[in-house]
């Protein structure tokens, strides 16, 4: 019996025990680690010769213009983005959101790249692209209308790779929003219509802060998504040219081999940075967004 | 009269406008087709091949030979199935004691999961690495299968599945001397199949399609997915064989359009469900 009973006490923590393995030695540990690192010039050949050097990383990073520009680089790459995606969703999920056949099978189609990896996006618009070659100014000859460089120029990259990522994300993020919208109840509506309101003015005093919460659920998640951005980075401009795309996590990576402790440390201030960003936007928004 | 045929305009511009929206997201990929079987003469040609003269099969063996692909496939497919398997035998017991049983500190530990989910790889891939190294891992698959065995909002989604289940069925079954372990994966399980389902198509995308983190904890051959590959390509066909590149892409692209195409409905559920990407 009392064998029993000690089982019964331990038996939660057993069944949590791989779990919490799995995230204090991939995540709490990691974490500490990281912090740990960015106080240091570590050493990746001889440990022992790593130096603990206090806050000289931080203090390099703020006087460096490169931190500078991937700073800056990746906040107008964010900005863009959720922008960008924001009022096209928008635009497109209320233009989507009746049920009718036509309507699912391009909500369908508008998200195929959301599942695609980002690695064969990047290779297939870079080849449309390409500046001689490419689909995209061979359309814009056509048409009698100025070609770009697009990612060839560091007038343009950024851009460039704004369009492609909010190509991709249309899909997913207008798909929240029709489900949104077929959520709002048709009576509410109804009562609209019989006040004789306007289509805008139903819009804007119905529609819009009844789908607040997902509106506001996509600003957070695409600006923290956002500011993680590699990949499309890596591929297709490799930071250049002339650093004009170097994002923060880009800057991180190119620095994991040659100076570990800096790296580190430049990750500690992404992480600050990210978690700033959640606290303001659910200090300021919580207030406003109208929760069912 | 006129009011219908002006209402019949619409519709069909309407119509138009949505097709064009719909060419929009589904011509890149039928660009990469048509390159992909396109000669080299063909895809220097401008205005641009739009349909290829003789469809150029051997593209997809050249891609294919130009390295070891098999080997890539292969990773590609130990990687996803294994995170997948060891995800959900990690998750279940862990959402069901979350759900279900009071005990000390069990507000922090599942604090603990929410931190968890919120910190991306991008923030510790520094620090993982260096434990993998430590650990003599880095020459393994295991640095790309070990930090992701738990899935903290797998284990959030579920729980939340888990407590809508009525204590009674639970009570009930403990009644007929039925053990936990049983009625985890008796009663819980099946009745949850949907949360499932759900987490582990998101967990087969979202692994199966991951660049940054093979990027980061590999360095040789032996243990690249076919991501990484693909990816490669165009450092060993040069910049200029796109159709080659766009060959490979397609190898990349295809089996995960199929499966779209066949459960369209349960990946976009699983992806507006759970997605937080």
């Amino acid at each position: 019996m009392n064998k029993r009973r000690v089982w019964e006490a331990i038996r939660p923590y057993v069944m949590i025990g791989p779990a919490m393995i799995g995230i204090g030695l991939f995540v709490i540990y990691p974490l500490i680690y990281l912090i740990y690192l960015s106080f240091y010039k570590y050493n990746l050949l001889n440990k022992s010769m790593s130096k603990f050097i206090g806050l000289d990383n931080y203090v390099q990073i703020f006087s460096r213009g490169d931190f500078y520009k991937s700073l800056s680089n990746t906040v107008i790459y964010t900005g863009g983005v959720v922008i960008l995606t924001m009022a096209l969703s928008l635009l497109i999920a209320i233009w989507l959101s009746k049920r009718t056949r036509i309507n699912a099978i391009v909500q369908a189609g508008i998200f195929t790249p959301h599942i695609i990896s980002i690695v064969s996006v990047s290779l297939i618009w870079l080849w449309i692209m390409e500046p001689n070659l490419g689909f995209l100014n061979y359309i814009l000859k056509t048409l009698h209308l100025p070609t770009s460089q697009w990612l060839q120029s560091s007038k343009t990259a950024l851009l460039s790779i704004i369009i492609v990522s909010v190509w991709q994300g249309i899909g997913y993020y207008s798909l929240i929003l029709v489900a949104a919208l077929q959520g709002v109840s048709p009576t509410i509506y109804e009562a609209a219509a019989l006040d004789n309101a306007s289509k805008f003015k139903v819009f804007r005093k119905i529609t819009l802060p009844l789908i607040s919460p997902q509106m506001f659920f996509i600003l957070v998640i695409m600006t923290i998504g956002s500011f993680k951005v590699f990949d499309t980075v890596r591929i297709m401009t490799g930071g250049g040219p002339n650093n004009a795309t170097n994002t923060l996590v880009y800057y991180i990576y190119t620095f994991r081999t040659t100076n570990i402790g800096f790296a580190a440390a430049t990750g500690v201030v992404l992480m600050f940075i990210i978690g700033i960003l959640t606290i303001i936007y659910f200090r300021l928004m919580a207030k406003k967004v109208h929760y069912q | 009269m006129k009011k219908l045929k002006a209402k019949n305009m619409w519709l069909t511009l309407d119509t138009i406008l949505k097709i064009a929206i719909l060419l929009a997201f589904i011509f890149p990929f039928l660009w990469m087709i048509s390159t992909s079987l396109q000669t080299l003469k063909e895809t220097m040609n401008f205005p641009p091949t739009i349909i290829p003269e003789i469809p150029q099969w051997i593209n997809f063996v050249d891609a294919m030979t130009s390295g070891p692909f098999l080997t890539y496939a292969k990773n590609s497919f130990i990687i996803t199935f294994s995170i997948i398997i060891i995800q959900l035998l990690v998750m279940i017991p862990a959402a069901y004691a979350f759900a279900k049983y009071e005990f000390a500190g069990k507000n922090i530990l599942f604090g603990l999961v929410l931190i968890a989910f919120m910190i991306p790889g991008q923030i510790t891939f520094i620090p993982i690495y260096l434990m993998m190294a430590d650990w003599g891992m880095i020459q393994t698959l295991l640095p790309q299968i070990l930090p992701f065995m738990a899935n903290a909002f797998g284990i959030f989604l579920l729980r939340q599945y888990f407590m809508q289940i009525p204590e009674e069925i639970i009570e009930a079954a403990r009644l007929d001397n039925a053990n936990e372990f049983k009625i985890m994966w008796k009663i819980m399980v099946p009745m949850s199949k949907p949360a499932l389902a759900t987490i582990g198509l998101f967990s087969f995308v979202s692994h199966w399609n991951d660049y940054f983190w093979p990027l980061v904890m590999t360095d040789s051959n032996e243990v690249r997915p076919l991501t990484l590959g693909i990816s490669m390509l165009r450092e060993t066909e040069g910049i200029s064989n796109w159709h080659i590149i766009m060959a490979g892409n397609v190898v990349l692209v295809v089996p995960i359009l199929i499966v779209y195409l066949f459960c369209s409905k349960q990946i976009v559920k699983a992806f507006v469900y759970s997605g937080i990407k």
